[in-house]
């Protein structure tokens, strides 16, 4: 993360604001677009270095002869000097074409498109709630830090958060899909709708929740901690501060006081952190989506990269590393927004 | 965290007293008529394309929905008529003529044809992308014709006795002839227009795939209606599933969950011989197909004895209980005794028995003398030190690999493990650039895709194209190759068969550790029976045929429940909650929101 431009300009005017929020805009996107195009060229060439034949790969186990293998890699292009190779894949970049997957002969941008949604929605769903649970319970436990909640609390959630996440998910889906004990199964084992989908759209909606409960929750487990001690730390850093104190002063109700002074400030971390996090949005659903069958994005790189199917690598590495770029720039935005100390610097 | 769980759980409980068998079928969708059997999938499925699809997934689909000149009968493997009902050869045993089966229909309605099978043949033949997943079938072919609708023939190139397993999957010429572009056409058009037992109706990736079953079938309809195949990502949901009763039918246990599974009630569990084996390759010295020495083999052990000795140090017993648990079978001969018509295997006098003393034995009097460290030298005085290449993600080569290499120091041949990725096992291999490595094969009915890749001509031209397994190149195990490919007398050809496979067993540039079992279940209160293949220990999915999915019998129970999972109401419930939950919540931060700008 960079911090946010200097600006040279001492003096200070009214409508001298929005052209310095320009320059500042355009000095952001500039860096990110720059970012990106650095990350599709390494992304091509990194991949390259991957060892395996995906030919060979692909057709592991079938009766195919050398003379299939060698018009197969032909076929993928795999036969080409590495330069033409290159430029093909900008020139359909420029082109918004991502090429054709080995593996599953379609276009790449569509598998993507296929499984962008399901990711955002798993990895959005857990992070909303993780967020909400993470800041309330961080701001209680910094409030009233060494009390028996702050205790509790921390010591919980730094627990699940060190559970392996794959464990986490089977204990879940043992007890509240199959159902143990007393504990009837009560969710879905996996995927992401039922095989026989139920007609009409709300129970259909009614029918992806479902199928979202037990992913969510694990995920939700394993990340809420985060927020919980960032915003936990940067709050207790607050408490000391003066502000505070004349807050009080005025006669402010103590949850008043937390809420509308201590809290707002101590949020800066915590939203960049959010901002980050959501960067890495199909990343980090990969073992979550392996436990319960998820359709998504995570696992589609996982497979690719056996392979390698390197046209899918690359497009769900470029898709990946853009939503950690546009993200990034996001929260320096919000940050200078939020932070009247960073935009009048 | 508690809270919300309470909340989650506190609607699900009015239905904890309701077993999971019982549907509620309060808002499920209302009941099909017949049964959908659901088979947990744990394989991707590449493509829908049968020109293109490589994985064992895809196949086990295209056998369901395309037909075939002939097909494998469940009791035994041997030929059974499909769609030719019957087929003559000419006497020099060059032209082969099929009668194709009046009657059968595309799904659309369209007759099956003759034109149809030539019209596939010859796409294989003349488009490289057509040719990519079956094109070995027609490599040996000089044309394919249909004079008329009910003669196909078809002329070979050199006689071969494999014409009797084409198993390339034959499409409808009146849609595929307008296909341009083969490698890209993905055929996800709704129902695929398909003439075997099922018909594909939906598909959704990294989901669930739907097949109707096909009433037009000219055998008869499926006793099932629907047949799906649902993907699990990892083996154990899939368990969870089938317990639970989500799916019907799971494949590829491993022991320790097939065993699990021995006392569930409803669970009929299903112990099928496989159709693999599994071998270590002792690089023979590696030759391309130029006979140019590749890789970086140790010269030890281009010497047989050497191979031969490493034999007598593996305990096949200890493997088969300690790897597999039990399920598998001790190897020996190269083709595995599910098909029994080809399957040899060693006699007494020349099986290689775990026997460390006569592995000694053979070293001393090879003259590989111990050295430092009780490790044995070549003649020339290189120490004995293999690298041994595995499956880095295989807990199966694991643990063989350190099996092995404690036998091996009892011999005097240290062995370094070197676990590594898939795609680089196999560029490894291929490039000869290992002394040792596992290796494997998934072998067919007709043996005689798995006896080329131990040919001389199996091995990879100088520019690493070709597929090698052993590098084996001997002039005595390729005439046996040659003759039982020319050979159409079925028992002279066994014969030639298990010739071939006693030379490569002398040779021993590839052991066979084990054949391992193939591990199913399936819910016994669904489904009463399926047809196995082969009669005896068979397997239910994934055969080298339909007849598992369509001989399945479906109980009453499961004809008369849909298959909707019933959780109708506890969604509704759950839905319901998560709402008003979050509803209450907006509210009072709202007020709270709402007071503190007063108060301040």
């Amino acid at each position: 993360m960079t911090g946010p431009a200097e600006t040279p300009e001492a003096a200070e005017s009214e409508e001298r604001e929005p052209s310095r929020w320009g320059r500042f805009l355009a000095g952001k996107l500039g860096g990110a677009a720059v970012s990106l195009v650095l990350v599709a060229i390494l992304g091509f060439f990194l991949f390259r270095v991957l060892p395996g034949d995906p030919a060979r790969a692909m057709t592991q186990g079938a009766p195919v002869s050398g003379e299939q293998l060698a018009e197969l890699r032909s076929r993928l292009g795999l036969d080409q000097p590495l330069w033409k190779q290159f430029v093909d894949y900008m020139v359909g970049l420029v082109g918004g074409d991502l090429g054709t997957s080995y593996t599953y002969s379609r276009p790449v941008t569509e598998l993507i498109g296929e499984r962008l949604g399901p990711t955002v929605l798993l990895v959005g769903t857990a992070t909303g709630l993780a967020v909400l649970l993470g800041l309330w319970m961080g701001t209680r436990a910094a409030w009233r830090h060494g009390s028996a909640f702050d205790k509790s609390a921390t010591s919980v959630a730094l627990t699940l958060w060190s559970v392996p996440t794959f464990w986490l998910g089977l204990i879940l889906l043992m007890v509240f899909g199959v159902g143990a004990g007393p504990i009837p199964g009560l969710f879905p084992v996996g995927g992401m709708t039922s095989s026989s989908p139920p007609d009409g759209l709300l129970p259909q909606i009614l029918d992806v929740a479902h199928h979202l409960v037990l992913p969510s929750l694990t995920m939700v487990a394993v990340i809420y901690a985060q927020y919980l001690m960032v915003m936990r730390s940067s709050l207790l850093e607050e408490m000391g501060a003066e502000y505070l104190t004349t807050a009080r002063a005025k006669g402010l109700r103590e949850d008043l006081v937390r809420r509308r002074h201590a809290v707002p400030n101590a949020l800066l971390p915590t939203v960049t952190l959010i901002f980050l996090h959501l960067g890495l949005v199909a990343a980090g659903a990969i073992t979550v989506e392996t436990v319960f069958s998820w359709p998504g994005l995570g696992l589609l790189l996982f497979e690719a990269l056996r392979v390698p199917d390197l046209p899918v690598v690359q497009g769900v590495f470029l898709v990946m590393s853009a939503s950690v770029i546009v993200m990034n720039l996001l929260a320096d935005l919000v940050y200078r927004f939020l932070d009247p100390r960073v935009r009048e610097s | 965290m508690g809270a919300v769980l309470v909340a989650l759980l506190v609607p699900g409980l009015a239905f904890a007293a309701s077993p999971v068998s019982q549907q509620q079928n309060g808002d499920a969708p209302p009941p099909v008529e017949g049964a959908t059997m659901r088979v947990g999938l744990q394989q991707q499925i590449d493509s829908l394309n049968p020109f293109l699809g490589y994985t064992l997934a895809s196949t086990d689909i295209f056998r369901s929905i395309y037909p075939t000149l002939t097909t494998y009968a469940a009791d035994d493997f041997s030929v059974e008529p499909e769609l030719a009902e019957s087929w003559e050869s000419s006497p020099d045993r060059l032209t082969w003529t099929f009668r194709i089966r009046d009657g059968a229909t595309w799904s659309d309605g369209e007759p099956i044809t003759a034109q149809d099978a030539a019209f596939t043949y010859n796409l294989m033949m003349t488009d490289s992308a057509a040719s990519s997943a079956n094109g070995t079938f027609v490599e040996n072919f000089e044309s394919v014709e249909a004079p008329d609708d009910g003669t196909l023939v078809i002329r070979t190139k050199t006689p071969q006795s494999t014409m009797l397993a084409i198993d390339a999957p034959i499409v409808p010429e009146h849609v595929w002839s307008g296909v341009d572009d083969i490698a890209n056409f993905t055929n996800d058009e709704m129902p695929v227009v398909s003439g075997g037992p099922f018909t594909l109706t939906e598909y959704e990736p990294e989901q669930y795939v739907t097949l109707e079953a096909n009433e037009q079938y000219w055998r008869g309809p499926p006793k099932i209606d629907e047949l799906q195949f649902v993907q699990f990502k990892n083996s154990d949901a899939a368990v969870q599933a089938l317990r639970k009763g989500e799916i019907d039918v799971v494949q590829k246990l491993t022991p320790a969950q097939f065993d699990a599974l021995a006392d569930e009630e409803n669970i009929e569990q299903v112990r099928g011989q496989g159709r693999r084996f599994y071998e270590i390759i002792l690089n023979p010295g590696a030759t391309n197909s130029e006979n140019q020495p590749i890789g970086s083999g140790h010269p030890a052990l281009t010497d047989v004895r050497v191979r031969q000795a490493i034999d007598h140090a593996i305990d096949r017993e200890a493997i088969v209980e300690r790897v597999l648990g039990g399920y598998g079978e001790q190897g020996g001969g190269y083709l595995p005794p599910i098909f029994a018509d080809y399957h040899w295997s060693p006699p007494p006098e020349q099986r290689r028995g775990f026997d460390i003393g006569e592995a000694n034995r053979i070293l001393d009097e090879a003259g590989y003398q111990r050295g430092e460290g009780g490790i044995r030298r070549t003649p020339q005085g290189e120490p004995l030190n293999f690298d041994f290449v595995l499956h880095g993600d295989e807990s199966s080569d694991t643990q063989v690999g350190e099996f092995v290499k404690q036998w091996l120091r009892d011999i005097g041949i240290a062995v370094e493990l070197q676990p590594v990725s898939d795609s680089q096992l196999g560029d490894r291999t291929t490039a000869g650039d290992f002394d040792m490595v596992i290796s494997g094969w998934s072998a067919n009915p007709d043996p005689d895709y798995v006896l080329k890749l131990q040919t001389c001509g199996a091995r990879p031209s100088p520019d690493g194209g070709g597929l090698p397994d052993t590098f084996l190149c001997d002039r005595q195990y390729d005439e046996l190759y040659d003759r039982q490919l020319a050979e159409f007398d079925p028992a002279a050809r066994q014969d030639l068969v298990k010739q071939a496979q006693q030379r490569f067993y002398e040779q021993a540039t590839g052991l066979v550790l084990y054949y391992q079992n193939s591990l199913e279940a399936y819910r016994s209160d669904r489904f009463s029976g399926f047809t196995t293949q082969p009669a005896d220990n068979g397997v239910v999915t994934a055969q080298q045929g339909f007849w598992g999915y369509y001989g399945a019998v479906p109980t009453e129970a499961a004809a008369t429940t849909g298959s909707g999972q019933g959780y109708g109401t506890v969604a509704m419930a759950l839905g319901g909650a998560v709402v008003v939950l979050g509803a209450v919540g907006g509210v009072v931060l709202l007020r709270r929101r709402a007071t503190a700008d007063t108060r301040e």
